[in-house]
């Protein structure tokens, strides 16, 4: 019994630690007064207001169209690179998935100002396209660190067998493999999709002077003192990534589901 | 059968990296026949079938196919379909799809396609599985889907590796006896690889043993078994004694010291060779009427027979017999002339791996 109370009471320690900043957030977000110390009703003024500022409003338009369009290419080069690190022999597959895995653990602050000195070196303007090319970069291990092991559980005849009845490699490929990878494939998309809606520091050293996401956006406002609206767009960020990853956990357990019935 | 050449090998040679898997190997399969490569595992036998399907392409020499040279040809592109060790079923597809998969690259018409599926899930013994998902299948309903799949878009052959490797021993024998069904009632080439003698022995019109990379011999079912070439295929075929003797004269060969009469001739005068008895040929009599003397050693019940050991001029004999001869017992041996198998002793590695054509 006590045994038992303490476990728990462990738990929601831990959890209050992780939670209650995100909490007070969300609960200031709906704080009629302005003041962080008082509390002046409930309100979703701050909401409105976010959606008139159309300076925040086109970071989230910014933020929204790199990160869909970073996923979706990310997701394509990943999964090609992931089919051809499946096929090499043992060697060159374990460097390659080093090399690949380097830029995850890596620190954002490296990797934003290795890609801001590459851009410059190569005199590429700062931009939309070159934070879309960074996230693209720093998207790409997380789909084939998600597609590999989809991968690997694929019977190696199912491509050959498909070719054996008459299919093209590409028919096959799209008819055989992908459906197999889907999951894989799917995981690694919505991770991207999260992972560039969550980055800030590449973005920041990628950017040029004209485009903000929303991650950047925040950072320039709270310079100039915090406003409310800034909570309400934090609360929003919150739950959509929140949403992203309970999507991506509902897809891998389903994934399991079938693997317990053989 | 017909004496139609389908598929023509020459000179095949085929490494990977400095293991040679196949070495200059030369094979013909006729049209209508049931050939098995049989051999034990790295023998080459799946590559063969593997060059054979387009999947690997021999580093040397050509596939030949109705006369035409097909070495390079894509595998999708081949007349031949196979059957996957693992049955390799398309598993987001149902049985019906599955089995449609070839029919409908090939843009044939719905009705067709259904009368197909039809056709050859009764074929295979299925009927009415069309809706099922293949992981909802044992592995033996999964294997005859995979057949099924292949059948369906009637190949000129049909290849099949170890495809009763992952079923136990019952369904195994089941399937054994379906596939020659099928065949008769398909009348295509069948290829078929396994490393089970017992079932190459069953199925087989010809049977090519095959050990590294080499063709040990080619022959019908009776040939391998009773006139094995070399003592490697006597050894891989069922229990054998294989004994080092000496050929005095045509028809006399020396076996442990004792004269055995026997039918081979021209081997020349007091030549060493390997001699072959199946452990059902040999024939325990009284002491005194045998050709040698030995005691019975160890003894075993195996159901049809019994299996004995008898120690004979330094050697054990093995024995099946279906009478009893207790532990310890005196026991006269004697041998059928006919029942001797005389076998050339190799006079080096590459030559026990001799190739032969049918």
């Amino acid at each position: 019994m006590v045994k038992k109370f303490f476990e728990r009471f462990y738990v929601a320690l831990i959890l209050i630690f992780l939670y209650a900043p995100i909490a007070i957030l969300i609960i200031l977000s709906f704080n009629g007064s302005k003041s962080r110390a008082k509390w002046g009703g409930f309100t979703l003024k701050w909401y409105r207001e976010l959606f008139k500022n159309e300076s925040i409003m086109n970071a989230l338009y910014t933020t929204l169209i790199i990160a869909v369009l970073s996923a979706l290419i990310a997701t394509i080069i990943g999964t090609a690179a992931a089919i051809a690190i499946n096929s090499m022999k043992k060697t060159p597959r374990t460097i390659m998935i080093a090399i690949t895995n380097i830029p995850m653990l890596n620190a954002d602050i490296v990797t934003g100002i290795s890609l801001m000195l590459l851009f410059v070196a190569l005199r590429y303007t700062l931009g939309f396209s070159s934070v879309l090319i960074s996230h693209i970069t720093f998207n790409i291990p997380y789909v084939i660190l998600s597609v590999l092991p989809k991968l690997k559980q694929l019977n190696p005849h199912t491509y050959e067998a498909a070719l054996d009845l008459g299919a093209s490699p590409a028919y096959a490929f799209f008819k055989v493999i992908l459906p197999d990878i889907f999951p894989g494939v799917l995981t690694g998309f919505f991770l991207s999709f999260t992972m560039s809606l969550d980055d800030f520091v590449i973005t920041h050293f990628t950017k040029g002077p004209e485009i903000h996401t929303l991650s950047t956006k925040i950072y320039t406002e709270v310079r100039k003192g915090i406003k409310p609206e800034i909570y309400a767009l934090s609360t929003l960020m919150f739950i959509t990534v929140l949403l992203l990853l309970i999507i991506i956990n509902r897809k891998n357990a389903e994934k399991k589901a079938p693997v317990s019935r053989v | 059968m017909t004496d139609n050449k389908l598929i023509n090998l020459v000179n095949i040679t085929k490494s990977y990296g400095d293991n040679v898997v196949l070495d200059d190997l030369n094979l013909y399969i006729r049209e209508n026949e049931f050939v098995t490569l049989l051999g034990p595992s790295g023998c080459g036998k799946t590559t063969t079938l593997r060059i054979i399907g387009g999947f690997e392409t021999p580093d040397k020499g050509q596939v030949i196919f109705e006369g035409k040279d097909i070495t390079k040809t894509a595998p999708n592109e081949r007349q031949v379909n196979t059957v996957f060790q693992k049955y390799a079923l398309f598993n987001h597809l149902t049985v019906a799809e599955n089995i449609a998969f070839g029919l409908k690259i090939k843009k044939k018409s719905k009705e067709y396609i259904k009368d197909k599926i039809k056709y050859a899930l009764k074929l295979v013994n299925l009927d009415g599985f069309e809706n099922r998902m293949p992981d909802s299948l044992s592995g033996g309903q999964q294997q005859r889907i995979a057949i099924a799949r292949a059948i369906v878009n009637e190949p000129k052959v049909l290849l099949l590796d170890e495809p009763l490797g992952a079923l136990d021993l019952k369904l195994r024998q089941d399937m054994q006896y379906e596939l020659i069904r099928l065949k008769n009632e398909l009348g295509i080439t069948f290829v078929y690889v396994t490393h089970d003698q017992e079932e190459a022995l069953t199925m087989s019109d010809t049977i090519v043993v095959m050990n590294q990379g080499y063709i040990q011999q080619i022959g019908t079912p009776e040939d391998i078994y009773n006139e094995p070439k070399n003592a490697f295929v006597a050894d891989f075929i069922g229990d054998s004694n294989i004994i080092s003797s000496i050929m005095v004269e045509d028809k006399l060969v020396n076996i442990l010291g004792a004269n055995f009469p026997c039918v081979d001739t021209g081997f020349g005068h007091n030549k060493p060779v390997d001699v072959v008895i199946r452990p059902e040929d040999v024939n325990l009599v009284k002491p005194e009427e045998g050709i040698i003397k030995g005691v019975v050693t160890s003894l075993l019940f195996k159901g049809v027979h019994y299996e004995m050991e008898v120690n004979a001029n330094g050697y054990d004999w093995l024995v099946h017999s279906t009478s009893l001869f207790p532990v310890g017992t005196e026991v006269g041996i004697q041998v059928d002339p006919f029942n001797i198998q005389i076998m050339n002793k190799p006079e080096s590695e590459d030559e026990e791996a001799v190739e032969l054509e049918i």
